[in-house]
């Protein structure tokens, strides 16, 4: 079995990463949604967080899945010129063009992202592309460099085991 | 401190068949903030929405979160549940542990460890919650129906039978579209232009109905309730208000030998024409790639080539000047109506993905024709009057070949889908064909025989049973011209006999396509289309008419394959869905806009330039006295719909879309 030959060849065949994956509503999360519906199954290592647009997803955001314990980061989004908002995923495709670039420059391996689009209808592309870069991810091992970056202080805060940690939100005024 | 209520949902056992529900609901409830926790079979159903509520009334919750199936399909819901318990409905998320967790994974340990992680997330952005208020928003109380084919008309026939006023626009010189082109209609064989032409009309003279015929949508702009589209009325070379249908124009025509489309080539047309007799608006259009006059004008001759047609008017209607004019609409709602094209079997194909029919002769063979052709055969206004014969040499066909599933239910030429027409109308034209050449023999080539509908197996039956056909169980491998016959070289999968028949004529019941340019029709519009060019519905079974953007319908064969009484009825619904949206004078919508912090807005408007609606507006700030202190960007809330690409392009974080903020999206991060 191909799977099996892959495993073998992993260096980490034991690890599973966690990989956080910023999708837009209206094709790749509808997309993912097709996946389950039609009940293809697939690793279980990539958790979705959904947003409008690709347009909305910041840079930081993805940093800030490395800085949570994400060894392995997922962005997707409606095709060019399928944009539910006409242009947002144009701006994304811009954005991250040039972030991947800074990612290389900071010392992250730029293996670790993954720039896809995903339409609705395309359920079985959404389990290729989670398959596909969970098993990369296993390939490259753990995430620790990441960690090494934004703790310059030796000794310092750690990953936390259960990989999150939040601080209490502010009050909010009533409904 | 939150009070955060955490609700997971079995889902009978779609959920809780991989996820262990109850470990998700204790696990949740550790976390700091969350004050109730509990699972349910069914949360969607009345008694879980009850539990939710009571939960809200008792625990004094102040956010909810339901770790269910997608938000797609229930956050209406939920968030309406809470609303009556007197929350915030936007203070209510769904964690989607369904389709995202039990549905795609087996192993029962890793789809908990996952369900929890996604539901913490969204614990962890409820927090950080604001309530928000929905837009108000006027609405234009106007609708644009695109497509006057029989979907379309019934459409805007609905609509304006209300009392709002629709604008109906159509790309072909006449309204009609494909029905008009049908000799009879299964499973009753009444004649199609009998029951068609006379909607035509009423959609013309209705009062309600401003027709556009002969043109296009250019653009479209904003959103439902006040759609801004801009339509392309292109020249037909005749002024509309002068011309009277006479037809002088076309008697003079001398180039009478263009192949008419409304004819699917077997007939002729002129150069100045009416698609067909009964078209509405009579008015006719030149063809200016084929009319003298043009084509000499493109040469460059000082003297007209031709203007026969215009010395014929007397009414001095005909005007080679005319140019493409634009006129825009403001409308609320949209009905996309665009109806369908046929697969076409000549070698080169318009799309990569199709491929041609090498095997039935590429188009080459003139007594192989497909199921539109031998409409127009057998249509008594058609270029025979009705006879069936050869297009050749003009002789009756005396055997005669159907073959289904012509590009339909073929994966390997690019059309994986059942064109759901053909089984009825290939037994309708056996039938037709019966009744006109009484000595033929009709044969069919079918892979199943699928009549679901009222009456249709019925038909189906009555092809085979009383008018003679022989229904043949397989596929045809290759058509070859043998003298004046056609071999059609086949296989009986039933007997396990190959077959081969010399016959007179063949029919091809080719797919059904959307339409060439619907991608970019649907791009206009902002919808979804499938790998097809299929438009998509929002819901396939519980919103099967509107699209995903908001005020955009659809009706008919562009959103799939469908006969005349789907086409209706779906044309109906979006009828009663436009109906429903204008009974209100303003609209409620999702306040899930970005609204600009105008003290640390710097003003360098980068939100302005990306945003793809308009949205941002330079607001200005004065003191008491009137002096200008500085140029912020503002929201204009019934513009924006919510992208956030302004957002993360705002170098200084001072623009945030509700409901999706930086807070909140990076609480949610941290704890996936």
């Amino acid at each position: 079995m191909a799977s099996e030959a892959a495993s073998e060849a992993t260096p980490h065949p034991q690890f599973e990463p966690k990989i956080v994956a910023f999708v837009c509503n209206w094709c790749t999360y509808t997309g993912a949604d097709l996946a389950g519906t039609s009940r293809l199954q697939m690793a279980p290592n990539v958790r979705v967080v959904r947003l409008p647009c690709t347009g909305r997803i910041d840079p930081l955001f993805i940093t800030k899945a490395f800085e949570g314990g994400a060894d392995g980061v997922i962005v997707s989004g409606c095709h060019p010129a399928d944009c539910h908002y006409t242009a947002g995923n144009y701006h994304a495709r811009r954005r991250f063009a040039i972030f991947r670039d800074l990612l290389d420059f900071m010392g992250v391996d730029v293996r670790r992202t993954t720039f896809s689009w995903v339409s609705a209808s395309e359920g079985g592309k959404w389990r290729d592309v989670v398959n596909d870069t969970t098993e990369r991810i296993r390939q490259l091992g753990p995430f620790a460099e990441y960690q090494g970056l934004s703790d310059p202080l030796p000794g310092g805060r750690r990953r936390p085991a259960s990989g999150h940690q939040v601080d209490s939100p502010p009050a909010r005024g009533t409904p | 401190m939150s009070r955060i209520g955490v609700l997971v949902c079995h889902c009978g056992e779609n959920i809780g068949r991989t996820v262990d529900c109850a470990k998700v609901a204790s696990a949740l409830g550790e976390l700091p903030g969350v004050a109730h926790a509990a699972d349910y079979k069914y949360m969607c159903s009345d008694p879980g929405q009850l539990l939710i509520r009571q939960a809200i009334a008792e625990k004094k919750l102040d956010g909810v979160v339901v770790a269910a199936c997608s938000p797609r399909m229930h956050e209406k819901t939920f968030r309406r549940a809470c609303a009556s318990a007197g929350m915030n409905a936007f203070l209510c998320e769904m964690a989607n542990i369904r389709e995202h967790c039990s549905w795609i994974h087996e192993n029962r340990e890793d789809a908990t460890e996952k369900a929890i992680a996604l539901a913490r997330a969204i614990v962890e952005k409820v927090k950080r919650n604001q309530p928000l208020s929905p837009i108000r928003i006027p609405i234009e109380r106007r609708a644009l129906v695109i497509g006057g084919g029989i979907a379309g008309i019934q459409a805007a026939l609905d609509i304006a039978d209300g009392g709002r006023e629709v604008v109906l626009v159509e790309k072909e010189p006449s309204i009609g579209g494909h029905m008009s082109q049908l000799s009879e209609t299964f499973p009753t064989l009444d004649c199609s232009q009998c029951i068609l032409t006379p909607r035509m009309v009423e959609a013309y003279q209705h009062p309600g109905i401003k027709l556009l015929a002969y043109s296009e949508v250019e653009s479209v702009s904003g959103y439902i309730g006040n759609f801004e589209v801009k339509i392309r009325r292109k020249a037909r070379s005749v002024d509309e208000t002068r011309c009277n249908g006479c037809g002088e124009c076309q008697k003079a025509c001398p180039n009478k030998k263009i192949p008419s489309e409304f004819e699917q080539g077997l007939g002729k047309r002129t150069a100045i024409y009416v698609p067909f007799p009964q078209a509405v608006p009579n008015i006719p259009v030149i063809d200016r790639a084929h009319c003298a006059f043009f084509r000499g004008r493109a040469k460059g001759l000082k003297k007209d080539a031709c203007s026969k047609c215009k010395e014929a008017c007397g009414r001095q209607a005909v005007d080679f000047d005319q140019q493409d004019t634009f006129t825009t609409v403001k409308v609320g709602a949209v009905v996309v109506a665009t109806g369908y094209q046929l697969y076409s079997i000549a070698k080169e194909q318009p799309n990569d993905k199709l491929k041609g029919y090498g095997e039935y002769g590429y188009g080459t063979i003139p007594d192989v024709i497909d199921g539109l052709q031998f409409e127009r055969l057998a249509s008594a206004s058609g270029p025979t009057g009705g006879k069936i014969l050869r297009p050749s040499d003009g002789k009756e066909p005396k055997k005669i070949v159907f073959l289904q599933c012509i590009g339909s239910r073929d994966p390997a030429k690019g059309i994986a889908y059942c064109s759901k027409v053909c089984c009825m109308y290939v037994a309708k034209h056996t039938m037709l064909y019966r009744h006109k050449v009484h000595d033929g023999q009709a044969y069919v080539f079918y892979m199943d025989v699928r009549a679901a509908g009222k009456g249709y197996e019925e038909f189906a039956r009555r092809a085979v049973e009383e008018e003679g056909a022989i229904y043949l169980r397989g596929r045809v491998s290759k058509l070859e011209r043998a003298g004046e016959a056609i071999k059609v070289y086949g296989f009986d999968t039933l007997s396990g006999q190959p077959l081969v028949i010399d016959a007179d004529m063949v029919v091809l019941a080719t797919a059904m396509r959307p339409q060439p340019g619907i991608e970019a029709l649907a791009q206009k519009l902002s919808v979804s289309y499938d790998a097809h060019g299929f438009i998509n519905e929002a819901h396939p079974k519980l919103r099967p008419v509107e699209t995903n953007t908001a005020g955009v319908f659809v009706a008919g064969a562009c959103q799939a394959p469908r006969d005349i009484p789907d086409s209706v009825a779906m044309a109906s619904g979006t009828a009663s869905k436009v109906l429903g949206l204008f009974s209100n004078e303003e609209l409620e919508r999702d306040p899930t806009v970005a609204v600009v912090d105008e003290t640390g807005c710097a003003g360098c408007f980068h939100c302005e330039r990306v945003c793809p609606y308009g949205a941002v507006e330079r607001k200005e700030i004065k003191d008491r006295k009137g002096v200008l202190l500085k140029v912020v960007a503002s929201v204009n809330k019934g513009v924006c719909q919510g992208c956030g690409t302004c957002q993360a392009t705002c170098p200084s974080k001072n623009v945030e879309l509700q409901g999706f903020t930086d807070e909140q999206m990076f609480a949610a991060i941290s704890a996936l």
